[in-house]
């Protein structure tokens, strides 16, 4: 086993020191190191992007990187969407709107993937919002509800 | 007049939780001086155990314990038997569970052979490898047909066949119906397995408090209170030393409910041997062969008809896969086998089956849990039967279903729940005309059709039926209070993975007391709070627990109206209650709050008089006599690339009838996942088995689930017959969206590709397979497509 190496990051804004083995993963630093356990994993292969969070404001699948590769970068995870008052923010607020998710499992990799795609993409057609999330997998809702609290997302949103 | 939620599409209580990160799942429990579990699983399907050696592994720092069989002492025991079959006449059925860690023998890929403990899951996956364990492989049993011959390898010698089970149900005289048919049509039919890809997989925290003396278990399980039961049993506890808990679960699909899975016997023995909490969560390779799965069955099957389309009877013989071992019973079996009747009148039914043991995972439910396959094999006779009378694919249908006046109407064979198949209500001519409005069928075949094969491109419809026999007994219970808050809890047994029964469940509850839906807390899935009841499957929670809530909330309300009729000094029948507050009728400010009431209930001073009890709090038991029968039709338009044979959906429609509608919103929601499950069974999904059992696609990467690119909108249509059965009208539709999905777009698929004179017989079709399919076509040509060739 390697000795523990030092890192610092910035997660939601915060900023922390902590020392983690090399073969650490990311999602479960996030999710064991820090108890930011909003990071759901589903596979751990990198398919279906429910590990999904933000590095550097661009979407990563946390089971895919090491919390050392993430060392000096800020990380925005589910956790950190919502008010300090516990305000969804607008995209949360769509899915429930729309009803777009059931068990809930996969949704916070859905959020992440989705909050840098409407900030670079305010007025998406169906299919670019399809094409975006094709990435990510849901068991549950078929995907439609998903869609529609998109849309209604960048219609709050962008614009 | 107070608001009604029952019918409104109400936004769901659970949300924020679930988007903010902050809803507990399995993985999210972490406990002081937590070690974690790693399974050594065989990579054979067929072996015997001739030595596992974990010495070395022992050794390595970081290691806490490891648990082989021969470690497991008396407890190592197979499972239980989770369904035992229903008492059909010279039924066979032979017994053989799942054990905790494989002893002598590995029958199938993946199955646990020794358990590793370890201060952390990296340390304790890197000390499997160090597990020396002596296979000596044997030939596999793989395929179904395979499985019965003579010399076939056998997965249990001691049953001296690969036999599970035999089940011959008859009714009417088939021979006869075969005599005096005009058409006789007989085909062989297939249908493969899939899995069930939850995308939360399995996983357990258990945690035995030796000051307490109480085990607390963290499952992802479909029915926490079997579990606690079976564990208490096992481990030589009171139920009430066991708690299980069932926080969020990220999908459950029927895999979720098996009893017992090894894992879920180990880590509760390990962790009081111990004397520390244990966790471990399944990757998702291990889910690919450690979970149950579904779907390989081999119909031959043969409908005779009249000449004016009349279904005059229907023989059907087939095997079920059962995998290596058959805790289940016989669930999937008899589902196809009663499914198959689907919504029409078939005087004369003979299905025998034999379920047979096959070195591959497990088979247990998976949502539809068997229904596809007699829908899939019903629909497809039908659909030969109307091209051999030259009849209309809907015509041929609309002759042969019951009629409104035939309800209820028995079927004369049992159902899996041991009671006659007998369906409650069910109204089926205006689903289909429904349907073919929405999807513009006439429209489609006089028009849209030849202009699209005018112009070389091949489009084609399918229209198919389907019942679900939903809501089984043999009951659920809630208990409902209200607080001094004025807020309301609703305890209930089943666990939840998604439906929105925190929501639902409030709407009931909500109209009853006459309070905000947001004021009503719900409980599921904890044995703490409730401890009888059996599990959420067979799309029966709302139908059978939201029962239950009504009744509790009932109780609770005449418990309020009793004590607000005194407090306010109005006659019981005159007070109201509406926006938390018991009123006199008509007048609004002669009331008390909900929560003052509640106070009352339960004074500190004075005395409660005999013969009531205190606080404002009912418990109820809702128990169904059988199930209630759902139904619908899905439709489907479809393009085929006959160059590359990649299908793409145009249109999905579904028209189906759940009874009484609670909310449109979440069954909506329901059914199009259910489509896209359906989708992915039909065209993308297949676990692929080479000829010693080995699963060659275990990964997200080479098992393909539908993504958001592939799965269609679907267009809805709702018709509502209420259920007779139960005090809300309701009929479940969890699994509805999936069951039919495959017969349509085998329909589909082969009206556009007319030319070739298909017959699909099987299911999953792949691009691949449909290509291969194509290309054997005797009639195989090609469309001519302008420039193409």
């Amino acid at each position: 086993m390697s000795e523990a190496i030092s890192i610092s990051v910035t997660v939601n804004g915060q900023q922390l020191e902590r020392s983690v083995e090399p073969r650490t993963l990311l999602s479960d630093f996030l999710r064991y190191e820090l108890h930011l356990t909003g990071t759901h994993v589903g596979c751990e292969h990198g398919v279906c992007g429910a590990c999904t969070v933000l590095v550097s404001g661009e979407a990563v699948r946390s089971c895919l990187m090491f919390a050392v590769q993430a060392a000096g970068k800020e990380i925005l995870t589910v956790e950190g969407l919502s008010g300090s008052d516990g305000t969804l923010h607008p995209l949360q607020a769509a899915f429930r709107e729309a009803h777009g998710l059931q068990c809930g499992f996969c949704t916070p990799g859905f959020l992440m993937t989705l909050l840098p795609f409407l900030s670079e993409n305010p007025a998406p057609s169906e299919s670019a919002i399809r094409k975006a999330i094709s990435g990510n997998l849901c068991r549950c809702t078929g995907y439609q509800n998903i869609v529609e609290a998109a849309k209604i997302a960048a219609e709050r949103v962008g614009g | 007049m107070a608001r009604r939620y029952f019918g409104e599409r109400v936004r769901r209580n659970e949300d924020a939780r679930l988007l903010t990160g902050r809803a507990l799942f399995v993985d999210d429990v972490h406990l002081a001086d937590m070690l974690h579990v790693a399974f050594l699983r065989s990579d054979f399907a067929h072996a015997r155990v001739t030595a596992v050696d974990a010495t070395a592994a022992r050794s390595r720092p970081g290691i806490v314990a490891v648990f082989t069989a021969e470690d497991l002492g008396s407890f190592w025991q197979p499972g239980p038997l989770l369904v035992p079959p229903p008492p059909i006449e010279g039924l066979v059925f032979n017994p053989a569970t799942q054990v905790p860690l494989a002893r002598d023998k590995v029958r199938h890929v993946g199955e646990p052979i020794a358990m590793v403990v370890a201060e952390s899951r990296y340390l304790a996956e890197d000390a499997l490898s160090d597990i020396v364990v002596d296979l000596e492989p044997l030939d596999a049993v793989v395929h179904l047909e395979a499985a019965l011959a003579a010399d076939a390898p056998l997965v249990h010698e001691e049953l001296g066949s690969n036999l599970a089970a035999h089940v011959i149900q008859r009714k009417g005289d088939y021979q006869r119906a075969r005599d005096e048919a005009d058409l006789v049509l007989a085909r062989r039919l297939h249908y493969d397995r899939g899995a069930s890809a939850a995308i939360e997989t399995r996983g357990i925290v258990a945690y035995w408090d030796r000051r307490a003396e109480e085990l607390t278990l963290w499952d992802t399980t479909q029915a926490p209170i079997p579990i606690r039961n079976g564990l208490a049993r096992m481990l030589g506890l009171l139920e009430s030393q066991v708690r299980v808990v069932a926080p969020f679960v990220g999908g459950g699909f029927g895999p979720k409910i098996m009893m017992f899975y090894p894992e879920e016997m180990l880590l509760p023995w390990a962790s009081i041997r111990l004397g520390r909490p244990l966790k471990w969560i399944e990757d998702r390779q291990e889910s690919f062969y450690g979970t149950t799965q579904e779907r390989g069955q081999v119909h031959d099957a043969e409908i005779a008809v009249s000449k004016d389309g009349r279904i005059l009877g229907v023989r059907d013989v087939f095997l079920h896969d059962t995998g290596a071992y058959d805790p289940y019973g016989l669930t999937v079996p008899i589902n196809s086998q009663c499914t198959l009747l689907g919504p029409y009148r078939v005087p004369a039914y003979d299905s025998e089956f034999r379920a047979v043991f096959t070195n591959k995972p497990t088979v247990t439910p998976v949502r539809g849990a068997g229904r596809q396959h007699g829908v899939f094999v019903m629909e497809r006779l039908l659909d030969l039967a109307a091209k051999g009378l030259a009849i209309d694919r809907t015509e041929i249908r609309k002759i042969n279903y019951l009629s409104p006046e035939e309800f209820p109407h028995d079927h004369e064979i049992l159902f899996q729940d041991s009671a006659p198949l007998v369906y409650d209500s069910g109204n089926y001519h205006p689903i289909i005309e429904k349907a073919e409005e929405l999807v513009g069928y006439r429209q489609f075949l006089d028009a849209d059709q030849p202009r699209h094969r005018a112009a070389g491109h091949c489009v084609g419809l399918g229209i198919v039926s389907y019942v679900e026999g939903t809501g089984i007994g043999p009951y659920e219970g809630a208990r409902v209070t209200v607080e001094p808050s004025g807020q309301v809890r609703v305890a209930t047994g089943v666990g939840t993975q998604g439906q929105g029964h925190f929501t639902v469940f409030a709407q009931i509850v909500a109209d009853v007391l006459g309070v905000d839906v947001e004021e009503v807390h719900v409980i599921t899935g904890d044995t703490r709070e409730f401890h009888w009841g059996t599990g959420t499957f067979a799309s029966r929670g709302v139908v059978v627990a939201g029962s239950a809530c009504y009744e509790a909330a009932k109780r609770v309300r005449s418990k309020i109206v009793e004590l607000a009729s005194a407090t306010l000094e109005v006659a019981p029948h005159d007070v109201e209650l509406s926006e938390g507050r018991a009123h006199a009728k008509g007048a609004p400010s002669r009331g008390i709050d909900l929560g003052e009431l509640a106070v009352r209930a339960n004074p500190l001073r004075g005395a409660v008089r005999p013969g009531t009890e205190p606080g404002l709090e009912a418990t109820a038991y809702f128990g169904p006599d059988r199930g209630s029968t759902a139904a619908g039709v899905h439709a489907m338009i479809v393009e085929v690339d006959p160059e590359t044979a990649m299908v793409e959906i145009k249109r999905y429609v579904v028209v189906h009838d759940c009874g009484k509608v609670i909310n449109p919103l979440l069954v909506e929601a329901q059914v199009q996942g259910g489509v896209a499950h359906g989708i992915g069974n039909a065209f993308y999904e297949q676990l692929v088995f080479d000829d010693s059992g080995q699963l060659l696609n275990a990964s997200f990467m080479d098992y393909l689930l539908p993504t958001a690119t592939d799965v269609p909108s679907v267009e809805m249509g709702h018709l509502e017959t209420p259920s007779p059965l139960n005090p809300l009208g309701v009929k479940g539709v969890g699994e509805a969206g999936a069951i039919p999905t495959g017969a349509v777009f085998a329909q589909a698929v082969e009206d556009a590709l007319h030319d070739y004179d298909l017959e699909i017989l099987e299911m999953p079709l792949s691009p691949n397979r449909l290509f291969q399919l194509m290309g054997e076509s005797t009639r195989g040509k090609r469309p001519t497509n302008g420039g193409a060739g």
